[in-house]
């Protein structure tokens, strides 16, 4: 059962061939066999989706005709789930349970859809390998020795070690792609404004956006219907239409003009990534597709601009946590001041606070201007890039990393180096642009992922070529070792 | 040496707006702690604001009273620091581009001087909640009943040149968003708060000395004891060789003590940046204009009508139609009874000085518009004499009845009118003052009508001021002029 795709698994409970129930239980078992190999789930609520599978199966017998009704998925723990544990990957929320579901997840509810439990996650969604989490590092399926990416390793991994069909993620500068890429998985980050951020933890206000992650992108199409919708509890929220995902899927690519921009190949390529890359863009090409050499001038100034406004932004965020209303309260505050910083210092790890400090510092009086400033100009350039592209091309392809999945440890020691392995996905978030990792192929093993960059709104458009290009390909029929 | 003070004002008005600025939550004062703070205001993970708009409908309507440039483009920012009433650890507020922009506001001083006031801008913004210090032992109690409630920020030019200039600003803001109905006008509540600026110069000098403020002045009064003291202690510190420190000060009324609260020195850095969560407001010109066109009768205009619809006074009418309250209670009381002239005796004497005495506002007035006509339909139609009314008022204003016709039945204070009650008194004191009507038989006739009162005066206090005087006055006239 674990290796159906979300439209087999909604055949299978229409044919009764198994029941959400029987289904459910599968992945929960599955969990609680495989998962410490990976730690990919923060949070199992095994007596919850089993009560959700009930009442699944009888909507189903009563013919509803959702497809996610029954389907087991998961979320990533930085969607607040009504009484059930939200930490962010926070020793700060490790207490915190919210009386209150966020929209994506409250979307997912109505449709029937069975929550198997949270996703590890980098803390707060600060990092590139899922190290930072207070529950652990998650292990890359394909190699338990290595990093599954981050922020959403958890999400990428559960999807990968077929611990459950989808997951739900989020992307601030890359957060989906990235371990989508680095674990042979699909994930698509949607236009900003698309997906409700009600309830989903706040890192970068401007720049997160949340996502689907699953096995190949007609089930991320079936997670996107869901997570896409107006919502007046987020101001940002956009009321634009929402695309038929599914029904976009079988649209020919015949005339499609993909951008290649030069900036993406340059130093710090892997040559083998490169390689598989190239060897995508020739397969679209062999599809139908014209490709161009494009330019993106200021794409070098992405990571710069992206690591002052999304640390400034989150050093606002994050004030919240300060051990008076929820999450972590230190033990005996001697007064005010002592109650504040030891509950921050003890509740939030080092990334957290190296990006606090340098959000901090960016918006200081004398600094502001040199730094947040300066960045929001970058931004405005960034998008005018990309915009100028976008009057030659419909989409931009290129790699989603440098490389495939580091080892363990390798890069937690330098966070500059981390950082800069962020090169080809923060502009995307910068601009507020729909992205989509596709699996294209393996070097030593380890998968590697296509980066497709499309205009807003054109999530339709990404799911679409992902899903032709997956009619062409099998590199997301693979399997990682040991997961079968 | 001669000193010039000059001084500026910073005001809090808190909007009447149902819910509060960016949740759903009551802004109803007085209920029990706590109970009034949604998850926004409480700022649990994952919550977000949206603008309420009828807060900024309010603000649009001070700006347009005070022919102020309104903000075609204005946003939210958030001003960063640490305070435990402070849920988010930042306020949101305006900053760069606030909704209102620079106006101006006319004083009447005195019957021939008038002032302009120029108006800085105005700013919309986030009430924070309140901290007890009482009762809990040691430790702090936080109400955030408070948090969220929209204010706007109303920051004038250094314009004022002493503490009365000061108070007619502040009460002329009050009049005019009494006015707009867009602020209750509880000051007692706290619904408008002042902070004061003062500093000193030598007479003549062009540049401004340092000046202090002195924060959250909840009455007219505190504001105008808290200045005279504050000037003062500037002089006193300059004319002894000191200097002033910029600083922020608080005056209690209570002790009529003020004291340093913080310099500039230790003044935060408030790392304002744009709320990435609420997107900036873009008004055009219709929204404006239909606001323009919906306005309210503003002071000025009340006032002439008041002039011209009940024949007062230029002085009457500008203190009966500054306070919006006092110019509904007038309008009401005039309706009742049909004489505003004596309606407006009442209001400005025995009425406004009740209240004085007691701090009370007009709303929270013990007698009642309706029940201060009933007192005057009473003088007119001779059932009492003005001075029994002033009785009949301190009866219902203390509770023992609830209407005139209540009181003056319960204590028989009927006027006495009937002829030959009143001609038996007069033959009584006649023949009780044999000396006083030898000298009014003896004293020029021009300077008998004087002489007459003495008779008058012992008839009211044998009647203990019930009869009625102007019968009684004919009634010894006519039987003192038989003895002549």
């Amino acid at each position: 059962m674990h290796q159906l795709t979300i439209r087999e698994l909604a055949r299978g409970l229409r044919d009764k061939s198994f029941s959400s129930v029987e289904l459910t239980q599968h992945y929960l078992d599955r969990i609680q066999k495989l998962d410490p190999a990976y730690n990919s789930y923060i949070t199992v609520t095994a007596d919850q989706a089993l009560a959700q599978a009930k009442d699944a199966d009888a909507r189903i017998a009563q013919g509803d005709d959702s497809l996610l009704c029954g389907v087991p998925m998961a979320h990533k723990d930085i969607f607040c789930t009504d009484g059930i544990k939200t930490s962010c990957g926070s020793k700060m929320l490790d207490n915190f349970v919210p009386p209150y579901n966020a929209t994506v997840v409250e979307n997912f509810n109505r449709l029937g859809a069975v929550s198997l439990g949270k996703t590890n996650m980098d803390e707060f969604a600060m990092g590139s390998t899922n190290e930072s989490s207070f529950y652990g590092a998650v292990k890359n399926p394909w190699d338990t020795s290595r990093v599954p990416g981050g922020s959403s390793g958890g999400s990428a991994a559960a999807v990968a070690a077929l611990l459950t069909p989808a997951a739900t993620a989020t992307d601030t500068g890359g957060s989906i792609r990235q371990p989508a890429s680095l674990c042979g998985v699909t994930g698509l980050k949607p236009t900003y404004g698309r997906v409700s951020r009600w309830g989903m933890i706040a890192f970068a206000s401007s720049l997160d956006q949340g996502g689907p992650i699953a096995r190949n992108a007609e089930d991320c199409a079936i997670m996107m219907q869901a997570m896409a919708s107006f919502d007046s509890k987020d101001s940002t929220s956009m009321d634009h239409p929402i695309e038929d995902y599914s029904a976009l899927l079988d649209k020919p690519l015949a005339g499609l003009r993909i951008g290649v921009p030069k900036e993406y190949f340059g130093e710090g390529l892997n040559p083998q990534v490169a390689e598989k890359i190239q060897a995508a863009i020739k397969q679209f090409e062999a599809m139908g597709a014209t490709i161009k050499d494009i330019t993106l001038p200021h794409n070098s100034l992405a990571v710069p601009a992206y690591y002052v406004i999304a640390p400034a932004e989150c050093s606002a965020n994050l004030s919240r946590f300060d051990g008076v209303r929820y999450g972590h309260r230190c033990e005996n505050p001697a007064d005010l001041m002592d109650l504040y910083k030891r509950s921050r210092s003890e509740g939030f790890g080092e990334e957290v606070k190296r990006r606090i400090l340098v959000g901090t510092y960016a918006l200081s009086a004398g600094y502001y201007d040199a730094y947040y400033s300066k960045a929001q100009k970058v931004r405005r350039l960034i998008k005018q890039d990309f915009m100028n592209a976008f009057e030659e091309v419909d989409v931009i392809m290129g790699p989603t990393a440098t490389s495939t999945a580091y080892e363990l440890g390798s890069l937690n020691k330098d966070p500059v180096s981390m950082y800069l392995e962020d090169i080809y996905t923060t502009a995307t978030n910068l601009a507020g642009l729909p992205g989509i990792s596709i699996p294209c192929g393996f070097v030593d093993g380890l998968p590697v992922g296509l980066q497709v960059t499309a205009n807003y709104w054109r999530e339709g458009q990404l799911l679409n070529l992902a899903h032709q290009y997956q009619q062409e390909t099998d590199h997301h029929r693979q399997t990682a070792p040991n997961v079968a | 040496m001669q000193w010039e003070t000059v001084i500026g004002l910073e005001v809090h008005v808190q909007l009447a707006t149902k819910t509060k600025i960016f949740s759903g939550a009551s802004t109803a004062f007085g209920a029990e702690p706590n109970t009034q703070a949604c998850a926004i205001d409480l700022a649990m993970p994952g919550t977000l604001p949206v603008v309420n708009e009828q807060a900024y409908r309010y603000a649009i309507m001070f700006g347009l009273a005070i022919d102020a440039e309104i903000g075609k483009r204005s946003f939210f920012e958030r001003k960063n620091y640490f305070y435990p009433d402070l849920p988010k650890g930042y306020q949101t507020t305006q900053l760069e581009q606030p909704i209102v922009g620079a106006g101006q506001v006319e004083l009447n001083l005195s019957e021939d001087r008038t002032k302009t006031v120029r108006i800085h801008h105005a700013h919309l913004e986030e009430d924070a909640g309140k901290s007890l210090h009482e009762d809990f032992h040691g430790m702090s109690g936080i109400d955030l009943n408070r948090a969220g409630t929209p204010l706007i920020e109303i920051v004038s030019e250094p314009d004022m040149s002493n503490a009365e200039e000061a108070v007619a600003f502040a009460k002329k803001l009050h009049s005019i968003v009494t006015s707009l109905g867009i602020c209750d006008g509880e000051m007692s509540q706290g619904s408008m708060r002042f902070d004061v600026n003062v500093s000193v110069r030598p007479k003549g000098q062009e540049e401004l000395g340092t000046r202090t403020e002195t924060k959250n002045l909840n009455s007219f009064k505190f504001m105008e004891e808290a200045i005279l003291l504050e000037v003062e202690r500037q002089i006193d510190v300059l004319e002894n060789g000191g200097e002033i420190v910029q600083e922020t000060r608080l005056y209690n009324g209570d002790t009529k003590v003020a004291r340093s609260m913080r310099s500039k020195e230790e003044a935060n850095d408030y790392r304002y940046f744009p709320c990435p969560d609420l997107l900036p407001v873009e008004l055009d010109d219709d929204y404006i204009d239909a606001i323009r066109n919906d306005m309210p009768e503003l002071p000025e205009a009340r006032c002439e009508r008041f002039k011209a619809e009940y024949q007062l006074s230029d002085y009457d009418a500008d203190i009966l139609s500054g306070d919006m309250a006092m110019a509904a209670y007038f309008e009401a009381a005039t309706k009742a009874c049909g004489d505003a002239k004596l309606v407006a005796n009442w209001v400005m004497g025995d009425l406004a000085g009740k209240l004085n005495t007691e701090e009370l506002s007009i709303g929270q007035s013990k007698v009642n518009a309706e029940q201060l006509a009933g007192v005057i339909s009473r003088i007119k139609d001779d059932t009492i004499s003005s001075k029994i009314a002033k009785d009949v008022f301190e009866a219902i204003w203390n509770g023992e009845g609830d209407s005139a016709d209540a009181v003056i039945e319960a204590k028989g204070l009927k006027q006495v009118s009937d002829t030959g009650a009143l001609e038996q008194m007069a033959d009584e004191v006649i023949a009780n003052s044999p000396k006083q009507v030898d000298n009014y038989r003896n004293a020029d006739a021009d300077k008998r009508p004087k002489m007459l009162g003495y008779f008058v005066g012992q008839i009211m206090k044998a009647s203990k001021g019930q009869a009625n005087p102007k019968a009684i006055n004919e009634i010894l006239l006519k039987k003192l002029d038989e003895l002549l």
